[in-house]
């Protein structure tokens, strides 16, 4: 399978805070990569990395390379709209912005111009029921997002990052908040989605890496210790380390 | 040593003393001004020019002047305090100059409005020619009321949750894309507060008025007329002794403005609100 994103010598520091250290990593398209390892390992700011949402901080300095689909995302030229459409994000907590359902999806695609009013119907009916939503919302498209159980937020904000058309999809914990019942959904609703994007899921659930990974990386005080597929991950770890944390004696 | 329950009772009785006694001054003054000045106010009143000084007739002029001269203030006033907040809430990091240019609305805010009068008159009416004028007179009522605009409004702007900027930000939008839809809609009720705030200040201001916009009681026609506001028409009415009972009548029109102001900008507030959450 080919490569989509490709990490080279990736550095990144806040201040004088090192909290990526030189992470080399391929992504393979049509996979769920795992990323996995205690709190402060740089899970998600390797994650945000990747969409450059660390770029909002202003005293975070970067070096290295990530090339999607070959192309440097750290480059002059890069419009952060673009970036940011082909590589979609899901929080790790549900952040619904204060409006209706079908405005919390239709506002990437409005952003990029879609005005139809018939084309922007027939994405939120998409990206509703690949995110396993559409059954549940169908009849109150007009509530405010606010208004949704934390489950039905969190599977809002999958379809909303689908709406974009992405390429790749970033999870941050996406189900730190929920409980298992909506857990499973969205566990569900992955892997119907790998079929047609490239899924990063960072998570602190290593039982989740388990089940819905292809490969796990595991991360610890900002170096990639580990990688490999999940099933040599979780059976015959190489390192000490990943070992120690996916049998629960550390982190 | 008072017992824990005897002490609660008496700091409950304590405040709410406190606050009956506030309650009871603002509705006596009110009661107080209503009950002195209605007997005088009819259509008639309202809608007359000031005959012989103010002593008959009504005090439409006044009430046209009141008008212009706060719309002239907040027309120029809420694009730049607001923009300021959003400059200092959005595009610049907590630093020297953030805190310089707070420190400056800061003492804006504290200065008191009778400066701000002899400075609006130095600089527009002799400086500038522009002479006692609605001109004058809202371009310094803007610099006294901008530092409420800018202080609620960077309140609020503060106020929206950052994670609603990174999803924005996230879905593709730029961060002027990102303030335009999504920061400004969460912050418009404190916005709308501050600007409520700025038409109640420049409604009930006197001493800037007189210095700037002038006295003349005539229904103005252009920017470049003198006029006179309600809150100038009573202190003229009342400190040289022309009508007692107008001078009252006036501050009833005043009072009930200030409070129909109040009732509509919560019932924006409450409609924003509900749209928006």
């Amino acid at each position: 399978m080919e490569d989509k994103i490709v990490v080279k010598g990736l550095n990144l520091c806040f201040d004088t805070h090192h909290v990526l250290k030189s992470i080399d990593l391929n992504i393979r398209a049509n996979e769920i990569l795992s990323i996995i390892g205690p709190a402060n390992s740089g899970k998600t700011s390797f994650l945000r990395t990747l969409n450059r949402l660390n770029d909002i901080i202003s005293t975070v300095k970067i070096t290295g390379e990530i090339l999607l689909d070959g192309i440097d995302i750290y480059k002059k030229d890069i419009l952060l709209p673009w970036l940011r459409r082909k590589v979609g994000m899901v929080f790790a907590l549900p952040v619904p912005l204060p409006r209706s359902i079908f405005e919390n999806i239709v506002y990437g695609p409005r952003l990029n111009g879609v005005t139809s009013k018939a084309k922007l119907e027939e994405l939120v009916e998409k990206t509703l029921k690949a995110a396993f939503l559409w059954d549940e919302v169908k009849d109150r498209l007009h509530l405010s997002g606010t208004k949704l159980s934390g489950g039905q937020q969190q599977r809002l904000c999958i379809a909303r990052a689908l709406a974009l058309e992405p390429e790749v999809i970033l999870l941050d914990e996406p189900c730190s908040g929920l409980d298992p019942l909506s857990t499973s959904r969205i566990e569900e609703a992955l892997y119907e989605l790998k079929k047609q994007y490239t899924i990063v899921l960072v998570t602190n659930n290593t039982k989740q890496a388990a089940r819905v990974g292809d490969n796990v990386a595991f991360f610890l005080m900002g170096e990639m210790i580990e990688y490999g597929s999940t099933e040599q991950i979780f059976t015959v770890p190489h390192d000490k380390r990943t070992e120690d944390y996916i049998t629960g004696r550390f982190g | 040593m008072l017992k824990p329950i005897f002490y609660e009772q008496v700091m409950k009785r304590i405040l709410f003393i406190g606050t009956a006694i506030t309650v009871f001054i603002l509705f006596f003054i009110i009661l107080y001004i209503l009950k002195n000045g209605l007997p005088v106010v009819d259509l008639e009143f309202l809608l007359s020019s000031p005959k012989d000084f103010g002593r008959a007739g009504g005090i439409f002029p006044c009430i046209v002047g009141t008008i212009v001269l706060t719309l002239v203030a907040i027309i120029i006033a809420t694009p730049l305090g607001v923009g300021t907040a959003i400059y200092l809430r959005e595009y610049t990091r907590e630093g020297r100059l953030t805190s310089i240019i707070r420190f400056g609305t800061e003492c804006l805010a504290g200065i008191p409005s009778i400066i701000f009068g002899l400075f609006g008159f130095v600089l527009f009416v002799v400086y500038l020619g522009f002479g006692w004028s609605i001109l004058s007179g809202g371009l310094t009522m803007t610099f006294m009321i901008l530092p409420t605009i800018i202080r609620t409004s960077e309140e609020a702007i503060k106020s929206v949750p950052a994670s609603y900027r990174e999803v924005s930000l996230s879905l593709g939008a730029t961060k002027w894309q990102t303030i335009i839809k999504v920061v400004l809609p969460s912050a418009l009720p404190g916005i709308v507060t501050g600007i409520i705030l700025g038409v109640a200040r420049s409604i009930e201001e006197t001493a800037v008025v007189i210095f700037t916009a002038g006295s003349v009681l005539r229904i103005p026609t252009s920017l470049f007329d003198s006029c006179r506001t309600m809150s100038v028409h009573f202190y003229i009415l009342a400190r040289e002794g022309i009508s007692m009972e107008n001078a009252y009548g006036t501050a009833a029109i005043l009072i009930i403005t200030i409070l129909l102001i109040n009732m509509f900008a919560y019932w924006l507030m409450h409609r924003l609100m509900a749209k928006y959450s």
